[in-house]
């Protein structure tokens, strides 16, 4: 397992604890009413208050407050009734107000837990510590000019959620799963669209090293690692790192380091001398910000079906196998498309469907679902036709691939293409006899123990037939007639 | 003219660590001001003073006090989250001291 | 009319002679320009907009031809130049600031502009509100119009840091201006410069589009000679402003209607004993007893209370008020406006940026506020000093059980020459020992000049009111107004003038 390195001295193992930055789903900034859409021309998406201009202040987004409770509730989490904003200090040129606003003592979600999933099909729960509301910064372009700096603000103040776990995770694999798991539930709360290459989902990697079972290591914060791959390869560098250290003889330093996704490793960030003395104080232009339990309450009523709720029930009430549940409830669009094929069909035969021809086709053609050629209901009825005997198995892969070229029903292609399966016994009788009169040596053969023989047999017949009788008939007359 | 000379308790013994250049130096880059060693040796006995003088709260029993932060005895009001702002580019710009193609301009950050 | 006695009238006055059609918008705006262009030795503006002030006049009286007239139409005001005021320079006295032209209006400015004021232009303060005397700003000390009768040669300051406001509506250069007031910086200058001035509740009037200076002290207010003038403005200026969140959804009342005459019968005046500080000096002590005689006299009933907690007031401000604001100063760092210093790296540029565009005064507060918030003081400055606030305002609270206004001394001296006590903060600090604590309780005050020293200078008295209560605060003015009767002229102005 990498969860545990192998050292000169023996074994360490590996302590993560991940603070996230989701940004929320919402129309305007956390404290200005511009535009929090990705991508737009420099400064165009800023307003006097996201430049700090003097005299300016701010004023808080309430579906972003909405949008926060509704997150901690999904990450089975206390909403405290109270929270404060703070102001955190510190000079850098994307920063305007020269602080961002945040929630330092009283953030607005409290101690919460979600399960991740590991590769055997374990799951194991990891603590949330909180979860807070802050302002983004804007965004430094070091590369245009050769002795200047470009700031654009237009992401400047955009609301983040900062999720931060407890150091319960161990390894590369575990902190994967974690960030899969966290941007599953955002992106089913509707929260966060997840989309790690934007930015709108960032990951900060707290690692440290320990004896396996002694006390906790010193950390050292990760930043700058956007996707789940670096996360991964920045975590096996920097324990690796900090176990070379240690082994000789060195102590590891509290600091914050940079991921340099190039050369592939971490770096010390000298740029954050003043880190430790942020000054937090409760920002005096903003109260405190009060929930009332009973909207809370109305929060709850509206929230989705999760993904780990999703995923036993489809396990208990479809009797589908663990790892096939979880790559059905991976995204909320995948798995209802699934019900919806699923609905008073055999739900084996449909998970099979979705997941082995639709999504496999869907995914050699780098499609998505919401872009598939064949609806839920054309498949459900494609399904039908199978079950009901109007096509064998085989033929209706042969419809398949034309339905996902066409978008027709199956039917209309079962129709056209005259593929309905012959089912009349004395038809496919009269077949049976030609093809034991034609091949009297290999019935003879047969006849003498060449069971193997048989799928010969039925070969021919399908042939005369052109696939479409029936093959359990056909079986059951051969095997009648070659006694 | 009669300026008042002290109508202030006297300060209980210092508690806390007083200002010695080395802080004061710490401070002002924390504050990113500039300063020549003349400016921080004469700030520097200001500055004491004032917290010396600040100090006197010490000599309250607050235990139990909840801090105050605002006065005002209002609940935080919110927003809706309709977009009335932005698209104000010119005038966004408009007083910077280096501007380009929308960018403002700073000297370059090395990380 | 000549220009000498249209200077003179009050803003009450002046918007009955509007209406009668003595004379036009734009006679009474020329009036003040006028009067400005004779006092620039005062010192009173940064900025001058005479050609705005003119335009807006022509306007007024076009209005009010269509018989559309505001609240305050065709009266020119002053504005302390920590309003932000959409295409004229806002500079908040620094050289920070010294180019800056805000592309927005502050609430407060164009709530006066709705009601028809004119704007003669932006007055002159202590850097960022930062001092009692004007003698922080950058474009130089403002001088009082009074003198002593004893040295007559001594300049004496404004107060501060609204000097310019209560400069000019002193020396008859505008008949009211807009102030702001973080720890008595309306109350202290109204009271050098022998007029009136009020404070309202915290989250009366919104502070968008005002440059902060400490956000949960700083409230805006106004200057004019008469408290009924100040009623007016104070109407005019008030009510929620969704655009700051620390604005209260309150009605706002008539505060005209309000002053009933001045009858303060059966009103229970509090007079708070730890207000009578060691060292106080006898002509504020006989101000205040005159005061509590005039009202006593009026019907009103004097009730002792006690506010154990008043006199740590200084300390805490001088804790909160530099921690705010060495945050709120952190945006003046040459990015995005603002005059910036290059440097040979972006450290260094903001370092040098905001050594030379801030004044001494106000590097001193960012400096003390940095140093209370960092790690390991906190607890012990900003957090005690919270709960000092706390104790601070429920003193009040509780005083306001037995009584309806507070009446107080307002400054622990008259007027002092320019150049005192500018080498110790502490003794400069000391000024607002009667003012701050109001700042930190929220509560709205009022300064009304009361009386003459013997050198020949004005001194005000406070009252003090309960949160929200403005009216009663008024009208408890408007009684001592009566009493006093103040009518003695800033000595530039010549005393024959008075009577
Ligand atoms: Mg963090
Ligand atoms: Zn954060």
């Amino acid at each position: 397992m990498a969860q545990i390195i192998k050292g000169r001295t023996g074994e360490w193992e590996i302590v993560i604890g991940m603070e996230v930055h989701a940004q929320v789903t919402a129309n305007t900034k956390l404290f200005s009413g511009a535009s929090a859409v990705f991508g737009a021309e420099p400064n165009s998406q800023v307003s006097m208050v996201d430049a700090a201009m003097p005299g300016m202040l701010p004023t808080l987004n309430a579906y972003c407050v909405e949008q926060a409770v509704r997150t901690g509730l999904g990450l089975n989490a206390e909403i405290h009734a109270t929270s404060v904003f703070e102001r955190k200090n510190y000079f850098y040129p994307d920063l305007p107000q020269g602080y961002q606003i945040s929630q330092y003592l009283h953030p607005i979600v409290g101690k919460g837990k979600i399960e991740i999933d590991l590769p055997q099909g374990d799951v194991k729960e990891i603590g949330i510590t909180r979860l807070h509301l802050e302002q983004d910064a804007g965004k430094s372009l070091h590369d245009q000019h050769p002795t200047k700096s470009f700031v654009d603000l237009n992401r400047s103040g955009c609301a983040l959620m900062e999720i931060v776990s407890e150091p319960d995770l161990r390894g590369a694999e575990e902190a994967a799963a974690y960030l899969s798991k966290l941007r599953m539930i955002l992106r089913y709360l509707g929260t966060c669209d997840g989309n790690m290459e934007e930015g709108s989902m960032r990951a900060d990697v707290n690692v440290s090293v320990r004896k396996p079972g002694g006390a906790l290591g010193t950390r050292c914060e990760i930043k700058n690692v956007n996707s789940v791959k670096a996360v991964q390869m920045a975590i096996d560098y920097e324990s690796r790192r900090q176990v070379d250290i240690i082994e000789d003889g060195g102590t590891i330093h509290q600091e914050t380091r940079l991921w340099d996704p190039t050369k592939g490793e971490t770096r010390s960030m000298r740029s954050k001398e003043d880190a430790h003395d942020y000054r937090y104080f409760p920002d005096p232009d903003l109260l405190p910000l009060v929930l009332d339990n009973a909207w809370i309450a109305s929060i709850k009523q509206t929230l989705p079906e999760l993904p780990d709720q999703k995923k036993h029930r489809f396990m208990q009430d479809y009797g589908l196998g663990a790892y096939d549940s979880g790559v059905l409830i991976a995204e909320r669009i995948r798995a209802d498309f699934f019900e919806s094929v699923a609905k008073g069909r055999d739900a084996k035969m449909a998970a099979n469907w979705v997941l082995n021809e639709l999504l496999g086709v869907l995914n050699k053609d780098g499609k998505n679902l919401d872009q598939s050629p064949i609806t839920a209901a054309q498949l459900g009825g494609l399904i039908d036709l199978i079950v009901d005997n109007t096509i064998s198995g085989k033929i209706a892969k042969d419809v398949f691939a034309d339905m996902y070229a066409t978008s027709k029903d199956a039917a209309k292609i079962v129709d056209e293409k005259g593929l309905k399966q012959v089912t009349d016994i004395g038809a496919i009788e009269k077949t049976v006899d030609q093809v034991i009169a034609a091949n009297p040596d290999n019935v003879a053969a047969y006849r003498g123990g060449k069971d193997k023989l048989f799928g010969f047999f039925v070969g021919q017949v399908m042939k005369e037939t052109g696939g479409k009788a029936n093959p359990e008939i056909v079986n059951q007359l051969l095997k009648d007639k070659l006694k | 003219m009669t300026t008042i000379i002290s109508c202030i308790p006297p300060a209980l013994p210092s508690t806390l660590p007083v200002m010695d250049t080395k802080t004061v130096k710490k401070v002002a880059s924390l504050a990113r001001l500039s300063m020549t060693d003349q400016e921080l040796e004469s700030y520097r006995p200001k500055l004491e003073n004032i917290l010396k003088f600040v100090e006197q709260l010490s000599e309250v029993n607050t235990d139990g006090v909840e801090p105050l932060s605002n006065v005002v005895d209002i609940a935080l009001t919110l927003r809706t989250d309709t977009l009335t702002d932005g698209d104000l580019q010119q005038k966004i710009l408009a007083n910077a001291p280096e501007s380009t193609e929308g960018f403002f301009v700073v000297p370059k950050v090395v990380e | 009319m000549t220009q000498k006695s249209l200077t003179h009238l009050s803003i009450t006055e002046a918007l009955a002679g509007l209406s009668k059609k003595e004379f036009s918008a734009v006679e009474y705006t020329r009036a003040h320009i006028e009067a400005t262009e004779q006092n620039r030795d005062l010192n009173c503006y940064i900025t001058e907009t005479p050609d705005i002030a003119l335009r807006q006049a022509a306007e007024s009286d076009a209005r009010r031809a269509k018989g559309q007239a505001g609240l305050l139409d065709g009266v020119p005001i002053a504005i302390k130049d920590l309003f932000c005021t959409q295409g004229v320079r806002t500079t908040a006295a620094s050289r920070i600031l010294d180019q800056f032209v805000p592309e927005y209006e502050s609430t407060v400015t164009s709530k006066i502009f709705a009601e028809g004021a004119v704007m003669l232009g932006k007055v002159n303060l202590d850097s960022f509100g930062m001092g009692s005397t004007t003698g922080s700003s950058a474009f130089g000390q403002t001088f009082n119009p009074w003198r002593s009768t004893t040295s007559p040669d001594v300049k004496l300051v404004p107060g501060g840091s609204s000097g310019g406001s209560s400069a000019v509506v002193a020396a008859r250069m505008a008949p009211g201006a807009l102030g702001t007031d973080t720890g008595g910086s309306i109350r202290q200058p109204a009271a050098f410069c022998g007029i009136s001035g009020i404070k309202p509740t915290y989250g009366r009037c919104s502070r968008f589009g005002v440059i902060a200076y400490a956000s949960s002290l700083d409230q805006a207010g106004v200057f004019a000679r008469t408290v009924e003038d100040c009623a007016l403005m104070l109407k005019s200026i008030s009510g929620y402003d969704p655009k700051d969140s620390t604005s209260a959804n309150k009605p706002v009342p008539d505060f005209v209607a309000g002053l009933q005459g001045g009858n303060v019968k059966r009103l229970k005046v509090g007079i708070p004993k730890e207000y009578r500080v060691e060292g106080m000096p006898q002509e504020i002590d006989e101000s205040w007893h005159k005061g509590t005689q005039w009202l006593k006299d009026q019907g009103a009933e004097i009730v002792d209370i006690s506010l154990p907690h008043v006199k740590y007031a200084l300390p805490a401000y001088y804790i909160l008020a530099p921690c705010e604001a060495s945050s709120n100063l952190a945006r003046y760092d040459g990015v995005r406006y603002g005059r910036r210093i290059e440097g040979k790296d972006l450290k260094e540029t903001y370092e040098l940026t905001r050594a030379h565009g801030f004044q001494d005064e106000v590097k001193r507060r960012i400096m003390v506020g940095t140093y209370a918030l960092s790690a390991g003081y906190y607890d012990a400055y900003y957090v005690k000093a919270q709960k000092l606030r706390r104790l601070i305002r429920d003193d009040y609270m509780k005083a306001f059980e037995k009584c309806d206004v507070l009446l107080t001394p307002i400054t622990p001296s008259a007027a002092f020459p320019v150049g005192q006590n500018e080498d110790d903060p502490i003794k400069m600090y000391l000024e607002d020992i009667f003012t701050i604590s109001l700042n930190l309780a929220g509560l709205p005050g009022m300064c009304v000049p009361a009386m003459l020293n013997a050198e020949g200078l004005p001194l005000g008295l406070q009252i003090i009111g309960r949160p929200w209560d403005e009216e009663t605060v008024l009208r408890a003015a408007r009684g001592l107004e009566i009493a006093a009767d103040f009518r003695a002229l800033p000595g530039m102005l010549g005393t024959k003038m008075a009577a």
